[in-house]
Parts: C-alpha cells; structure tokens; sequence
C-alpha cells in the first residue's frame, strides 16, 4: 500500500516541537539547580525550589514523551543516539534520579540538609551537561553501518561536546534565572536580576565559539550557511534581537519580559540547529525518511494524538494557573 | 575474565524493572483505594474517610514518586541495551509506550498534583474526580506496558518485511493472546498488593490501640475485599496458565518441573531440577494431578521439556520455584482471607491479636508474589525475547562492551540502593506518625510542601514527630 501523502515531516515537526517544549520547560527548573550553589542564603533556595514543585514532574514527562516518541516515529534514532551516547544516558538518569529525590527529601531534612543541596544541584548539573553534550554529538555525527551505531563507547565525549554541555548549563542557568525573577520579589529577586547579565555573557560566549567552531569542523554545515546568502540568516538575528529585548528588559526591572526573551534565545538557537542539519537527523548519513518508522505506525500513532494532546495541553495549563504567582519565602504550596 | 554483555545486560534489566515493579503495583492497588475512600468521604461526609484517605494519600505519594524516577530510567533501558531489539521492533513498541505517556503518564503526573495538594483549593467534586483520574491513569499506563509485553510472550498480527517488524493488525497485536490473562492477573495481584498492605498497616495499628475506630473501619473493608480477590486471583491464574499452555508448552514445562511428554503427570511439591542431566531430583508430588490442572484428566498428556533442545531451555530451577513461591503466596492469602471470616462470623475479629499479627506479617508477601510471578514468566521465556522470533543474544546492542554493561549496572545498583534506603526510611516515618498526625499539623506553620509525590509527605527526617 502506497501513503497517500508523506507524515514523516509531519513527524519531524512533533518531535522538534517536544523536544524544544522539554528544554523550555524543564530548563528552567533545571536551572534552579544550577544556580543552586550560588544562592543568598537558604531561604532563597526553598523559594527556589518551591518556584517550579509544582510543575517539574510534567515537565519531565516531556523527555519520556521525547523518548518514547522518537521510538515511535524515528526509531533509529533511538536505536542509534542511546547506544552512542550509553554513559551520557547513565550520568543523565542519574543526575536526574538525585534531583528527583532531593527535591522531596531537602524540605524535609534538617541536619542534613546541606546533603540534599548537593544532590539537587549535583544532579541537576550532571543532567544538563549530559543533554548539552547530546547537542554536541548530533552536531558531531555518529559513526554508523547498516543502521547499527558502530563507534566507541567514549566518542560523545570531545572537546566540542564539553563546550556544548557547558553552554547548555549557562543557557539552562539563564532560564532559571529569568524565571526566577517572575517568580520571586525582594532580595531574591534582586540577585536574580543581578546575576542574569553574567549568565547571558557567558551564553553568548558560548554561542560565538561554537559557531565558528561548528563550520571549520563540519563542511557541510559550513556550505548550507556559507555557501549562499539565505534565509536561515535570519536565525542567528532573530536569537541576537532576543538578546537585545532581554537587556532592555533587565534594566527596566520588567518581571516577565526576560522570561520571554530568554525563551526566544533558545528558539532561535534551536531552529538555526535544526537547520544546519536537517533534513539529516542522524548525521551524517541518515535523513528523517531513512531513520522513519512504517507509515501505519506513524498514522496510528497520530491519529491518536490529535484526540490525546490538545487534552494534555489543557490540563497541563491548567496546573500552570493553578499553581500562579509569586513565591514567598518559607511559605509553600498547601 | 572476558565480561559478557549480554549477560550482564540481562542482569541490568531484570534488576531495574525488578525494583520499578515494586512501585507499580503498590500505587494501581492504593490508587483505586483512595478514589473510594474519597468517594465514601464525599458521599457520607464522614471525617474518617477523609483522615484516612490523607493518611494512605501520604503513603501513596512516596512510593508513587519512587515509581517515577524508577519508570524513566526504563524508558531508556531498550534503546541503551537492546538497541537491536527496539530498532526492529519499533513499528509496534514505539506507538505503544507512546501512547502510555500521552494517556496515562501525563494524566497521571496532572492529576496526582490536585490530589496531594489541591484539597480545600478545588471544589469537593473535582477532587473527587483528581483522585478517580489518577486510579484510571494507573490502569491506563499497566494496560499499554502490559499490551507491549504480552506481545513478546504471544507475538501476533505483524509480518517481517526485510528486517524490521511490520504491523498488519493493530487490533490483534495490542489485544495478543495472552494480554487479557495477563492484564487481568496483574490487576488483580495490584489489589492484593495494595489490600494486604492496608490490612497489614491497620492491623498493626489496631495492635497498638492507634485510631481504633478508622483503622477498624479500613480492616474490615479490606478483609472482605480479599476474601473475593484471593480465590479470584487463583482463578485467573489458572486460566493465565492455561493459555500459556497453548502458546508456551516449555515453560509450562519448567514451571512443572517435568522434563519428558507424557501422561499421568504428578503435581510436583518440591522437587531440585538437575538441568544438566535433564531430570529432577528428589521429587515429592502428587500423582496425576498436574495432568488434572493442564489438561482435565489424569491420563492428559503434558508437554515436556524434552520438546525442545537442551540450549532451547529457560532455566529450569529458576522458574519451577519461583512459580511455586508465587502459587504458594497465593493458596496463603486465600487461608488468611478465610479465616478472617470465620473470626468475624465468630465475633472475635476484634479481639484476636494474633490474626493482626498473621496481617502484618502478610503485607510483604504480595510483594514478593509479584517479583516471583515476573521470573517465572520473564525467565520462562528464555532464551526468548520475543517468542519464538528473537533471542536475546539478537536483540542485543552490537556496539556495547562487556564492561560498559557492568559499569552502569553497578552504577543503578548504588542509586538504587540509596534511593531505596531513602524513601523506606520515608515510609516507615509516615506509618509511625500514623493518622493522627494532621490532627497535630499547626495550621500556620510555613509548609514547605510542594506538588511533587514525596513532598505531600511533611515529615522532618531527622526529627522526632
Ligand atoms: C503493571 C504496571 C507497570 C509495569 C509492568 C511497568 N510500569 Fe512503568 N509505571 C507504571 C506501571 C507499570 C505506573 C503505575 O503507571 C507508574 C508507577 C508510578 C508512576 O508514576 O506511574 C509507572 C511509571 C513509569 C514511568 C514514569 C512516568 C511518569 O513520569 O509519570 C516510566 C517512564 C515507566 N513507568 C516506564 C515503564 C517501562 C519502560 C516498563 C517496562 C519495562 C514499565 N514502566 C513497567
Ligand atoms: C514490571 C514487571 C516486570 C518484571 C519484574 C520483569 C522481570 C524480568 C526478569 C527477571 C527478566 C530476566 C529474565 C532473564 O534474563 O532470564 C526479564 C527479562 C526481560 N523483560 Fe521483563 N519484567 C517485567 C516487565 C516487563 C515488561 C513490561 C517488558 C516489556 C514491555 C519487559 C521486557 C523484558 C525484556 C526485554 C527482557 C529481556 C532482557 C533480559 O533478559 O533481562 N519486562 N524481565
Ligand atoms: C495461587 C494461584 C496463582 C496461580 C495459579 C498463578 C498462575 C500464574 C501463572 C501460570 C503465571 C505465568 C504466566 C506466564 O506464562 O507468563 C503467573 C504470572 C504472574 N503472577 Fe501468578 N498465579 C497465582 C497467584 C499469584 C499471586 C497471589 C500474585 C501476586 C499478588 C501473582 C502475581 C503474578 C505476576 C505479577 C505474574 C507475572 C505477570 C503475568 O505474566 O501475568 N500470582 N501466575
């Protein structure tokens, strides 16, 4: 049986759009354990952590969401990125096990308490450079036979990946920050507004280095950005002007605008990404029609979704207004 | 030493879902239960309802939470280790973990939130329907992981195209024939697990003239809750084996014990296989009885495990003696489910310390039943991974090395084992407060609760109650 018509962009597009809604979401709850170390004092980070309780598990539901989907709809990239990336995936489940856990477990605890601080930013840490260090490896490419990874059990990790896992950090950092100064008032929140302009630089840097990086080691990327004067340009101006209202926002104390204009950063970043690879989704040798699953399972499975996610959407929304407002210090959730 | 993969692989797998399991079936069992407690608050407006629907919903939230950061680690359990087997298998794996997420994970993780928090901030009704969801979520979530795993025992409705599995009939590969036995059986030992926890934890309470009144109202339920489960469970399992029957004579065979086909086959007691000379030894049994159960008279002809060769074998010892501490659990639940009747139909249900004692001792079997039912279908099926169409040994990931394997096993194995040690510590603190513990709650003290599961459970760890 022919397919009518083609659902692997389709497919393409659902996953890029979980993908980018798992890093929006949980970056900035992951963020606060980044930042965890360097808080104020205590109070702080019981605001901090109190900022994103109440939605960090659906947040996560997400990454099972990205997982399973990808299973479903490009299963080799699932069977190809998880074997490559084996000790990555291990560091990464880890780190968030630990945060999961120290989450519940820091409220709770009195002397120990510093030992929970650790592993909520120890794991959190872990967890986000694991996924930047995954960025890095899609840019790399992954040695591949017959569609079975073949390389070794170390090559995600280079020089590019560490820089790719650091600047997911500052960038993770930046949302949780800038939430941080919607959620937060007082000296918390002044410290939030203080240390944003820091993260940011650090982002940028981040950005600069793996943009000239990515080009002299990779041809092809190079020609899709260089070879021609396209539209993809308008990318890197887009997350540059996003940049710039986040500035602004700073300085004229705006409490939701950084926020935004963060989240517009990592758009940005992320559809110049898509771009510079695609339609190769297992680079360098696989495009999303080599590495798509059957076309009645693809069907299946979105037929299902159509019904089952604008429901997901809503009720998860609807915790979000729930749970909306700013933090008190020492007061949580009833 | 050359380190093995696979087996090391095999190691891995069984010890995380094996501690993931535990989780699950606790939550689907205490998940319904809640939903009915609330539902008999909401109805009668009596407080003990709702004391104890808090109480169990504390309880709830910590071994649900454990059940989470367990469950995403298995999510990517088939790709790290058995990327051979997902890649090929993925045209009906893939849409089927996938709708687990989109209909029960998300309405799981949404709705556990109302219910651990939203009490008093959303209308009684809506809390009521929270907790309903959240049991649902539950079966939800089993019935999909179920479907996919039955499939690898009862394969059916797909076609090899080239390499990779194609699905021809969606109906018949989700609906396999073993998933209703399966299903079945599985909520049903979720009950259990969940009822014998409750009796268990009353009884112990009841023990120590803790809340009588409540913890009275909780046994009694519950006891005659087991008294139609047990014989029920018994039931399906008998049922679940004859289907086996059908479609996996060899490990019938093992759980059986017999190694040759033949008639007037004994229903073995105790027995030590001897796979190596391919007999038992020493063997108390009785005559003609298994050949009673599988095939409904004594001269029936029971498949043996000589039907196939010896590689082709699960191992023996393993899987005869989990199934019988699995049907020995099984046969007690159903004596003490009785016997709680005979004392209440005695009138000394109340006063018969000892029973409570028999209780508390019972809340960890169900436990330790479902751990021996998975190895005696999971081992069973060896050398299988899908039945009858891949073998482990194909379905392994080609690029993994024997000491990556044995590098994260160690390494699940200590977050496990502190994860573990945390959250019992958690629990046994919440038993020890016990139901009165929100009656002392300060209304005005800053609560540091958050939405997450384990942090409904407001409880210094350190500190004395
Ligand atoms: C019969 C029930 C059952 C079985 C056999 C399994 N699970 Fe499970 N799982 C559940 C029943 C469940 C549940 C009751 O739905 C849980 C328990 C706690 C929870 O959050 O949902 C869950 C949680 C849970 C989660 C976390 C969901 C969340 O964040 O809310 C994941 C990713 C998985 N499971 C995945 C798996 C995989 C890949 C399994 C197969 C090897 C598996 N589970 C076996
Ligand atoms: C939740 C309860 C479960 C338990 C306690 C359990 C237990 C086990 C055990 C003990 C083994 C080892 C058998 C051996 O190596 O000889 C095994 C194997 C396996 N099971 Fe399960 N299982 C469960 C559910 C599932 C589900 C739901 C799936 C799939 C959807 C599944 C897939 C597998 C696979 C792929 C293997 C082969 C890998 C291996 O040999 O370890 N299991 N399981
Ligand atoms: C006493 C009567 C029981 C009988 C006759 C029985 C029978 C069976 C059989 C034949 C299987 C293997 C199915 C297969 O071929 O894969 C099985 C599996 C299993 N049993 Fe039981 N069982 C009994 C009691 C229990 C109890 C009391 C529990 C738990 C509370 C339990 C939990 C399980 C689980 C979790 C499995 C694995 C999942 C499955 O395949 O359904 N069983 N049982």
């Amino acid at each position: 049986m022919e397919p009518v018509f083609d659902l692997v962009p389709i497919w393409a597009g659902i996953i890029g759009f979980g993908i980018i809604m798992y890093v929006l979401m949980d970056g900035f709850d992951l963020g606060q354990g980044i930042l965890f170390p360097f808080a104020p004092d205590e109070d702080a980070r019981g605001v901090m952590m109190n900022s994103v309780a109440p939605v960090w598990d659906g947040n996560e539901t997400w990454l099972i969401l990205g997982g399973a989907g990808l299973l479903a709809a490009f299963p080799l990239v699932y069977s190809v990125f998880l074997p490559a990336l084996y000790l990555g995936v291990f560091l990464m489940l880890a780190g968030l096990i630990f945060r999961g856990v120290a989450f519940e477990f820091r409220f709770k605890a009195k002397t120990s308490r510093y030992l929970w601080n650790w592993a909520f930013a120890g794991g959190s840490i872990l967890a986000s450079f694991a996924q930047g260090a995954v960025v890095g490896t899609y840019i790399q490419g992954f040695e591949v036979e017959n569609f079975r990874y073949v390389g070794g059990a170390l090559d995600w990790l280079t020089p590019f990946t560490v820089m790719t896992g650091l600047g997911m950090l500052a960038g993770y950092a930046l949302l949780g920050s800038t939430w941080l100064i919607m959620k937060s008032e007082g000296y918390i929140q002044d410290w939030a507004y203080r240390i944003t302009p820091y993260l940011l630089a650090a982002l940028a840097a981040v950005f600069v280095i793996v943009s000239i990086w990515t080009p002299l080691v990779n041809d092809d990327v190079r020609s899709r950005w260089f070879d021609q004067v396209s539209l993809i340009w308008l990318l890197p101006v887009g997350a540059l002007i996003s940049m710039a209202v986040l500035l602004r926002a700073l300085k004229r104390r705006d409490e939701g605008m950084p926020f935004v204009a963060t989240m517009g950063i990592f758009i940005f970043a992320y559809l110049g990404l898509l771009f510079s690879k695609l339609p190769y989704i297992v680079p360098p040798t696989y495009t999303i029609w080599d590495a798509a699953s059957a076309h009645e399972s693809q069907l299946f499975l979105l037929i299902g979704l159509l019904f089952v996610i604008p429901f997901v959407l809503m009720y998860t929304a609807w915790t979000y207004w729930v749970f909306r407002g700013k933090v008190k210090a020492g007061v949580g959730y009833h | 030493m050359e380190l093995d993969p696979l087996l090391l692989s095999r190691l891995q797998f069984a010890f995380v879902v094996s501690f993931h399991a535990i989780f699950p079936v606790f939550t689907i069992g205490l998940a319904s239960y809640i939903a009915v407690l609330e539902g008999l608050a909401y109805k009668t407006e009596n407080p003990i309802w709702t004391r104890l629907s808090s109480f169990w919903t504390r309880v709830f939230a910590v071994v649900f939470g454990m059940g989470v950061v367990s469950g995403i680690v298995m999510a990517f359990q088939f790709g790290t280790n058995w990327s051979n087997f997902s890649y090929i298998s993925a045209n009906f794996l893939g849409p089927i973990l996938s709708y687990e997420v989109v209909t029960a994970f998300f309405l799981e993780a949404a709705f556990l939130g109302v219910l651990l928090f939203g009490r008093g901030k959303v209308p009684p009704g809506i809390f009521l329907l929270s907790a309903i969801l959240v049991a649902v979520g539950t079966f939800i979530s089993s019935f999909w992981i179920l479907s996919a795993n039955s499939w690898m025992h009862t394969p059916a409705g797909f076609e090899f195209r080239g390499e990779l599995i194609y699905v021809t009939s969606w109906l018949e590969a989700i609906f396999n024939p073993s998933l209703p036995y399966r299903f079945a059986h599985m909520g049903l030992a979720s009950f259990l697990t969940g009822g014998f926890v409750v009796a268990g934890v009353s009884a112990w309470y009841l023990i120590r003239k803790r809340e009588v009144e409540a913890n009275r109202k909780a046994l009694s339920m519950t006891l005659w809750l087991l008294l139609i489960l047990t014989p029920l469970q018994t039931w399906v399992g008998d049922l679940h084996g004859l289907n086996t029957l059908e479609h996996q004579p060899v490990k019938v065979a093992a759980m059986e014990g017999n190694w040759e086909t033949q008639s007037n086959v004994p229903l073995l007691l105790f027995a030590l296989p001897d796979q190596e000379n391919q007999t038992n030894r020493f063997e108390i049994g009785i005559p003609n009885l298994a050949s009673i159960i599988l095939k409904h008279s004594a001269d029936g002809v029971v498949p043996g495990l000589n039907e196939v060769a010896p590689e082709e074998q699960p191992p023996v010892a393993w899987v005869f003696w989990s199934f019988r501490v699995m049907v020995g659990i099984g046969l007690l639940m159903i004596a003490v489910a009785v016997t709680g009747l005979v004392l209440r139909l005695k009138g000394t249900l109340w006063s018969s310390q000892w029973y409570w004692r028999v209780l508390q001792v019972m809340s960890i079997t169900p436990f330790i039943a479902v751990i021996a039912g998975w190895f005696t279908t999971e081992i069973g099926r060896a050398p299988w991974l899908i039945y009858g169409v891949m073998t482990f040994e194909q379905g392994l990931t080609p690029s993994l090395q024997g000491w990556m394997a044995l590098v994260t096993l160690i390494g699940y194995i200590v977050v496990y084992a502190l994860v573990f040690t945390g959250g019992l510590y958690y629990l046994m603190r919440i038993l020890r407060d016990g139901l009165e513990y929100q009656a002392h709650e300060p209304d005005d003290e800053p609560s540091h609760r958050a939405k997450r599961p384990l942090s409904a459970v407001d409880v210094p760890l350190e500190e004395g109650a």
